[in-house]
């Protein structure tokens, strides 16, 4: 399980884990526990150019569809083909085995930090 | 659906436990209710292969009584009610005089001159304003229970196993107690109606009693089902278990814009009987090529949702105008492909036939289907 501090999040309830110029995206527990079990799962293949801000995928759980935003500016370096084939690890493992795509960017934009994430779900 | 208010929540007397036992909340027609405990699938399955304990507190029940209880319920609901035995259980719809669906609702005879109406909690109030309004002119009581009536399923193959085991909890009959039954039943010397009904596709009970004891009873059912895999289910796993049952939801497959044969309810109208409200609208019916209720299946995982539009052709071509929506859809939990429930123009209703679905923007090719989707095996 990875440390939770020295991710960094966003309103969106996205986590970011930054390694050099590969940032490595999931979303956070209390996002796959406010989706309930996750389902499916629709994400861009490497290569794709991402813009941050946009939707570049889907999470689609029993009840509802959420949508993944991009976090940063780059292009899909990987994405997780494990979770395509278990979404559930999602759930079992969103900071761990259920992060979902790798993306090489240029410019990192300002992101949260755990206690600023922690206050905005109002943890 | 009901739209919410301003109204404060509501709570069902079972809240506390619920809380207790991690339960995340939604709101449901303005009640507080469990959307699930832990996991929406779990729970799923722990209804098919064993059993699932559900709070249902927040429907709404009626007592009508007196000596014309039976013919009014006759003039006020679609089906013939007078005519159902003592212990018996009746689905029906309270029909709009222009032909919609107000609500559709269970019937029990609870005594000679006695019933019980339970309703859907979304639609208490225009039941409530329905039935009083048109009780006039009969020799009939009509008495809102809703706030004196807590309500507990145990639906699933192993409930009759885990009612029996159940401390303090006597029901004469309950092994012979048949589908669409109820018989009195105690709870620690205390009155339970116990009826062999339920919304999950499953053999199961409902359990009708006082808000006082609900707490007592929940706790005892979930202790004798501790070894038989009992958990508590909540209203997300209730959603997939109806939808694969295909029994239509108030507010996704029926409105007070759908006539029961367009929803396959056809049957349930007793058109032979004496004056009814709504009926001289169902001989004339709905237009010929009103939509039609059918059941939707595809291959892989990517679920077709409530609102989504139909087209007539397969996934790879490109018609403009849609020809249906889809009211329920899910990845079905039991089956493992999508299915949901749609109304498509009539010629379009075969099973077998092709149709594409728009998937927040990608055409996927569904499959007609009769209903239900899951039936379970009869034992």
């Amino acid at each position: 399980m990875t440390d939770q501090s020295e991710l960094r999040y966003t309103s969106e309830h996205e986590w970011v884990l930054v390694e050099g110029s590969v940032a490595t995206i999931g979303i956070t527990a209390y996002a796959a526990a406010q989706l309930g079990d996750i389902v499916y799962l629709d994400l861009p293949a490497a290569g794709t150019v991402i813009a941050g801000g946009s939707v570049v995928g889907e999470i689609e759980s029993t009840k509802s569809v959420g949508e993944l935003f991009a976090p940063v500016d780059g292009t899909v370096v990987e994405k997780n083909a494990a979770v395509e084939d278990a979404p559930e690890l999602v759930n079992s493992d969103p900071l761990g085995a259920g992060w979902l795509l790798k993306i090489e960017f240029s410019e990192l934009p300002e992101l949260l930090s755990l206690a600023d994430y922690n206050a905005l779900i109002g943890e | 659906m009901t739209e919410s208010t301003d109204s404060p929540p509501r709570y069902s007397p079972l809240h506390a436990v619920h809380v207790a036992a991690g339960a995340t909340f939604t709101d449901f027609a303005g009640w507080q209710m469990p959307v699930r405990y832990s996991s929406d699938l779990a729970e799923h399955h722990a209804v098919r292969s064993a059993a699932g304990l559900f709070d249902l507190s927040h429907m709404a029940e009626f007592e009508v009584s007196g000596a014309e209880a039976g013919a009014f319920l006759d003039h006020a609901l679609a089906g013939r009610l007078s005519a159902i035995e003592l212990g018996q259980a009746k689905y029906s719809l309270l029909l709009a005089p222009e032909g919609g669906i107000i609500d559709d609702l269970v019937v029990y005879r609870t005594g000679d001159s006695d019933f019980l109406v339970v309703a859907n909690a979304s639609n208490h109030d225009p039941v409530a304003a329905a039935l009083a309004d048109r009780i006039d002119g009969f020799d009939a009581m009509l008495r809102d229970t809703s706030d004196e009536t807590a309500l507990i399923a145990v639906q699933g193959p192993g409930s009759r196993a885990i009612l029996e085991a159940t401390a303090g909890f006597e029901a004469p009959g309950l092994d012979e107690l048949r589908y669409y039954r109820a018989i009195e039943g105690t709870f620690r010397g205390e009155r339970v109606l116990v009826a062999r009904t339920g919304y999950t596709g499953e053999d199961g009970f409902e359990l009708y009693v006082h808000p006082d004891l609900a707490e007592a009873v929940w706790t005892a059912v979930a202790e004798a089902g501790a070894d038989k895999g009992i958990v508590p289910a909540g209203l997300a796993s209730r959603d997939t278990l109806r939808l694969e049952a295909g029994m239509p939801l108030y507010g996704h497959e029926l409105s007070l814009e759908t006539f029961p044969v367009q929803a396959g309810l056809g049957r349930v109208p007793a058109m032979a009987k004496a004056a009814f409200v709504g009926r001289e609208a169902l001989e004339q019916g709905p237009a010929t090529d009103a939509p039609v209720l059918v059941g939707l299946v595809a291959d892989g995982r990517r679920a077709a949702r409530a609102d989504y539009a139909i087209y007539a052709e397969a996934a790879d071509d490109a018609a403009t105008e849609p020809i249906g929506v889809v009211t329920s859809g899910a990845l079905s939990p039991t089956l493992g492909h999508p299915i949901a429930m749609a109304y498509v123009a009539p010629r379009f209703a075969e099973p077998d036939t092709e149709l594409s679905v728009d998937i927040r923007g990608t055409r996927l090719t569904f499959r007609t289907t009769t209903l239900p989707f899951y039936r379970r095996k009869k034992d």
